[in-house]
């Protein structure tokens, strides 16, 4: 789960890493009443979206005079802000983040990450901040310091002093920066989180140590037991069927092609859609209906599916382990019952209780397109979607 | 031989006596694997299936003399119970549960690092299908029905896909040795280097189908190991051809984020390693059946 710039600094500032003086704001006033609260003459306006490179989208506007502060805000609020993380469709403004915009000397980069190959958490920091860690691991990786944290006691001071003095800092800025790593550490640890990056970590003409810019990535699995992290979700920030799916215990991606795709099992529904794509069509989703699938569970994935317009047939694909047939079988019926599928059903099952669930397909008279393969159900899913007759499902006719 | 399990294997069940773990462990119970008995905290001294219920893994093995177990209780707790397992001298945990938190499991790799090589428990899952081999036993959630006895290793991180390869396999007549989901996490207990290195050294396997999908090293790691230390053939396959980058594709660890972590680079990988990929998912039978016509890829010199 991805959170907002504002949010993880309010996050961070709990555990100890300074973050300039700003606020949250919705409207125009709201604005000018933070800028003024804050004081100073120079603010940033930020947009909050979830992506980095807002800056370049023209998502960040620096002002100073109250009137510029609520041009800024009125233009951005609203906008449709595209960078090259949101994709083409961008994403529209509907929060900002007011800040005091401070004289910077030196910007660092400081990210925390998991690393699957060590399997522990791994700081890196680099001198230069304000580019994306890809950019500075292909132009200067020599500059980048990585340290492995050990698990079973944490991130120690002398790793954050390892990294702050090879950052080269001065004496007085070395224990803010090991201040700010150990709090960013113990934030990645406390909550949970996948990815902590602050970017740029600055350093005033002051001498103060800042968090600039923060992002903050949450482990979905740990939100059980992060509940101040989980109320944090922004759904306006998401796909809205990617919500309704999480509400049905599904994994759903919308995709681009016209074969709607329902699956068990991740791995398997990666596969069909290979397989999709192997037989001349293209996948309209990954959807993965999860172990223990009830039949309101499939039905669920039925109606998502078909809320896409451009799903030209549904292909299932069921091989049965802690799922039964039976009861996808039973969820295929009263999905056919209660949601009307204008499109034809194709479906594979295969596993647990194989039989009783094509039975029940059998008997119930819908006529859906049986296939006993991966490739079969691929073959036919490509044809039935360029079959002259669409509608397939409704009550048989003998 | 077969790895990891057999017909001899005395196994627990932790979160013995909730829904799913009932379900699965009379299907085990019926496919003639050795269960034990169970633990779920509360209802010790009481019998589940015919079967002694503890209330801790120690007692259960002191009781039982198991060696094995399988865990099913709900992802909050997954940690705790592998680690309790470890602790009562289990030699192979296989973690079914979907949906541990990453730093659980982080804490659970290094929990193990305290044991001797000789004592060292090994973990599969989570997030897995289990462990299978054929004609002889059985922890997990898969159809036992699918799979042939035979001398293919399979070992998958997806549950779902290894069914489709046993199930194209025994379509083909050929049988598995055993079958290894190692599971959809970021961070799993056991990787295809540990069960590559486990079906090599198995006199009853003669090839090995391996089943990576998009994200994380592993499979990298597991062609480069098998190019340089592996003897029988290996027929690979990654899922995912099709995914967006930077999208999770249900599995917590199925993400393209960094370099190599997509399904095309790492065929490319298992390509130039030797192994042969199979062209869809279509194909890992009949891939693996030519792979078995022609003779042993080379000997690799100790």
């Amino acid at each position: 789960m991805d959170i907002h710039e504002y949010q993880a600094k309010e996050l961070l500032s709990g555990f100890g890493v300074a973050v300039p003086k700003g606020g949250v704001v919705y409207t125009p006033d709201q604005a000018v009443y933070r800028a003024e609260e804050i004081g100073g003459g120079r603010w940033v306006v930020k947009a909050q979206i979830h992506s980095g490179a807002r800056g370049k989208a023209g998502g960040i506007k620096l002002c100073t005079t109250a009137e510029e502060v609520r041009a800024a805000a009125t233009e951005l609020l609203g906008k449709k802000l595209v960078t090259h993380q949101t994709g083409p469709a961008g994403k529209i403004v509907h929060r900002l983040y007011v800040e005091s915009a401070v004289p910077i000397r030196r910007e660092l980069y400081i990210g925390l990450v998991l690393d699957r190959r060590s399997e522990r958490v791994c700081v890196v920091a680099a001198p230069e901040g304000g580019m994306e860690i890809e950019e500075i691991a292909a132009a200067s990786p020599d500059t980048m310091l990585k340290v492995m944290i050990e698990p079973a006691v944490g991130m120690q001071p002398f790793q954050a002093r390892e990294i702050a003095f090879g950052l080269k800092l001065n004496p007085a800025e070395i224990n803010q920066a090991v201040k700010a790593i150990l709090g960013a550490y113990r934030a990645f640890r406390d909550l949970d989180a996948t990815m902590v990056e602050i970017n740029p970590l600055a350093i005033t003409e002051s001498g103060q140590v800042l968090a600039l810019d923060a992002k903050m990535q949450f482990d979905d699995n740990a939100m059980f037991r992060n509940p101040g992290v989980a109320e944090l979700r922004d759904y306006a920030e998401e796909d809205p069927r990617d919500a309704e799916a999480a509400k049905h215990g599904l994994n759903y991606i919308a995709l681009e092609g016209a074969i709607g795709c329902i699956v068990n099992g991740a791995g398997l529904a990666m596969a069909t859609m290979d397989m999709i794509t192997h037989a001349g069509g293209e996948p309209a989703n990954f959807l993965d209906i999860g172990g223990g699938a009830s039949p309101e569970r499939v039905a669920a994935a039925f109606r998502l599916v078909l809320s896409d317009p451009r799903v030209r047939c549904v292909l299932v694909n069921i091989f049965a382990g802690i799922n039964r047939c039976d009861w996808v079988a039973e969820g295929i019926i009263q999905a056919a019952k209660d949601v009307n599928v204008p499109v034809p059903i194709v479906a594979r099952l295969a596993g647990t209780n194989v039989e009783q669930g094509r039975q029940i397909l059998r008997d119930s008279g819908l006529s859906i397109i049986s296939a006993d393969t991966l490739a079969d159900a691929a073959e036919k899913a490509v044809a039935a979607l360029n079959a002259p007759v669409a509608r397939t499902i409704r009550e048989k006719v003998s | 031989m077969s790895i990891l399990i057999d017909e001899k294997t005395r196994i627990l069940f932790q979160g013995f006596t909730g829904d799913k773990s009932t379900f699965h462990a009379k299907e085990a119970i019926e496919y003639g694997t050795k269960i034990v008995g169970g633990v779920t905290p509360g209802k010790g001294g009481g019998k589940h299936l015919g079967l002694p219920v503890f209330d801790t893994m120690k007692e259960a093995v002191a009781e039982t003399g198991a060696t094995a177990s399988g865990i099913f209780v709900p992802a909050p707790f997954c940690a705790d119970a592998i680690m309790e397992a470890a602790d009562a001298g289990i030699q192979l945990i296989v973690c079914i549960t979907d949906g541990i938190p990453a730093q659980d499991m982080m804490r659970v790799k290094r929990y193990m690092l305290r044991y001797s090589r000789e004592r060292k428990p090994t973990l599969i899952g989570p997030n897995c299908a289990g462990v299978i081999s054929p004609g002889k036993a059985m922890i997990g959630i898969m159809p036992g029905s699918i799979y042939t006895q035979g001398r293919v290793g399979i070992v998958s991180r997806s549950g779902t896909l290894g069914y489709e390869a046993a199930a194209q396999m025994q379509a083909l007549g050929i049988g598995v040795s055993t079958s290894v989901g190692i599971g959809g996490d970021p961070i799993n207990g056991s990787s295809f280097v540990d069960m590559l290195q486990r079906f090599e050294a198995d006199d009853e396997t003669d090839a090995v189908m391996m089943i990576g999908e998009i994200g994380g090293p592993q499979e990298a790691e597991a062609s480069l190991w098998a190019r340089d230390n592996m003897s029988k053939p290996i027929v690979g396959y990654v899922a995912g051809l099709s995914a967006p980058r930077g999208r999770r594709m249900g599995h917590a660890g199925a993400i393209i984020s960094a370099f190599g972590d997509s399904a095309l680079e790492k065929a490319e990988i298992m390509r130039n390693s030797g192994l042969t990929v199979a062209s869809s998912p279509a194909e890992l039978g009949s891939a693996m059946k030519q792979a078995l016509s022609k003779p042993a890829r080379r000997v690799v010199l100790a």
